[in-house]
């Protein structure tokens, strides 16, 4: 093994994390290399320099602060959320369901007297129409409305039916 | 994780419990400076809270949590980097620091503890300084390597390369520190 190739595997060795025929290969290179001797005790030295740096705690307020920020975090929805059942959105659809049956269950709008008269059925004279339905007879017989002209023919029409009436 | 992942509070109060220290650690070295550690170090904690929905266990959780520290620490030490070569990293070694090797040799007989003291606190001055010298991802490196005890292929991963190219990094960091630290190495071997 080269001393170049070492330069990979010094610190794994120090560490004591290669695999055991590497660490033979290291070993057997460094008992006939002496720089590579010398480089492996150095960084065995940093190493060992670098564990006298004290370890600081956290001040006594930092689990707090970071309690207080994690629950001024606005509460995040999934988007499966929009299908999980919300107490609301059930009570909109309940009262929607409801109406929507009332208004389905109620009678259609009943025919006055002057439609079925009109469509030719039999008339059915509810007491309470016959104030209407005696304008209604005074209006439909109401000579004065018969002598008025016949409504004219808009521009718009078709100017061949104006010749045939000519 | 998967715990917190599944709404479980109490299984976020005792990740806080276990990381703060070691993330706590790794950022002020990082930074060098404890407030900005700790807030740091609580942003780490907020992210972890706000992604624990999508989180996906296809590396390990330290893995995932000290890449969002060093990404925060690279990213702050960037922001502050005029800042700091002004009052830290450039600034030449102080005058005790300097003698630090020295102290040794110069102990007094009448007050050996506070003599032991000074020389200690220069030894570690000395230290800090040389981790402070080191290149940013060289720093984080070491700072991963020597304290956390991760592995050479989550290192990696954490510092987005290769595992060889990490290893060469290290070797670059440590032979950094083996020059910048020679006095004291000096010592350590006699």
């Amino acid at each position: 093994m080269s001393c170049n190739r070492m330069e990979s595997r010094i610190l794994p060795y120090v560490d004591g994390r290669l695999k055991l025929s590497e660490q033979h290969e290291v070993e057997t290179h460094l008992a006939a290399c002496a720089a590579c001797r010398v480089r492996v005790n150095e960084f065995r030295a940093v190493t060992g320099l670098l564990d006298e740096m004290p370890q600081i705690e956290p001040s006594g307020a930092f689990d707090a602060r970071v309690r207080a920020r994690v629950a001024a975090e606005p509460a995040k929805q999934s988007w499966w959320a929009w299908f999980a059942p919300s107490p609301r959105v059930a009570f909109a659809a309940s009262l929607l369901l409801v109406a929507t049956i009332w208004i389905g269950s109620r009678p259609g709008p009943v025919d006055s007297p002057v439609d079925v008269a009109s469509k030719g059925g039999p008339v059915i004279i509810d007491a309470n129409d016959l104030p209407v339905l005696e304008n209604f007879d005074v209006l439909s017989n109401f000579e004065p409305l018969t002598d008025l002209p016949q409504p004219v023919p808009s521009d718009d029409a078709n100017p061949q039916d104006t010749n045939q009436q000519m | 994780m998967l715990d917190v992942k599944a709404g479980d509070e109490q299984s976020f109060a005792l990740l806080l419990h276990r990381y703060r220290s070691p993330l706590v650690n790794f950022l002020y070295r990082m930074v060098r400076n404890r407030e900005q550690a700790e807030d740091l170090a609580q942003e780490v904690f907020i992210r972890v809270y706000r992604a624990r929905a999508e989180y996906v266990p296809s590396a390990k959780f330290t893995t995932w949590l000290f890449r969002i520290a060093t990404n925060l620490a690279l990213n702050s030490l960037r922001d502050t980097r005029n800042q700091r070569r002004e009052i830290s990293l450039d600034a030449p070694l102080t005058a005790d620091a300097e003698d630090g090797d020295e102290r040794p040799l110069d102990v007094a007989d009448k007050h050996p503890d506070i003599e032991q003291h000074l020389v200690e606190e220069a030894r570690r001055k000395m230290i800090r300084h040389a981790i402070e010298k080191l290149p940013e991802k060289q720093r984080a490196a070491v700072l991963l390597h020597k304290y956390q005890e991760l592995d050479y292929n989550e290192i990696a991963k954490i510092l987005e390369c290769s595992e060889s190219a990490l290893k060469s990094l290290l070797f670059r960091a440590y032979e950094a520190l083996r020059v910048e630290l020679a006095p004291l190495v000096a010592q350590a071997k006699t």
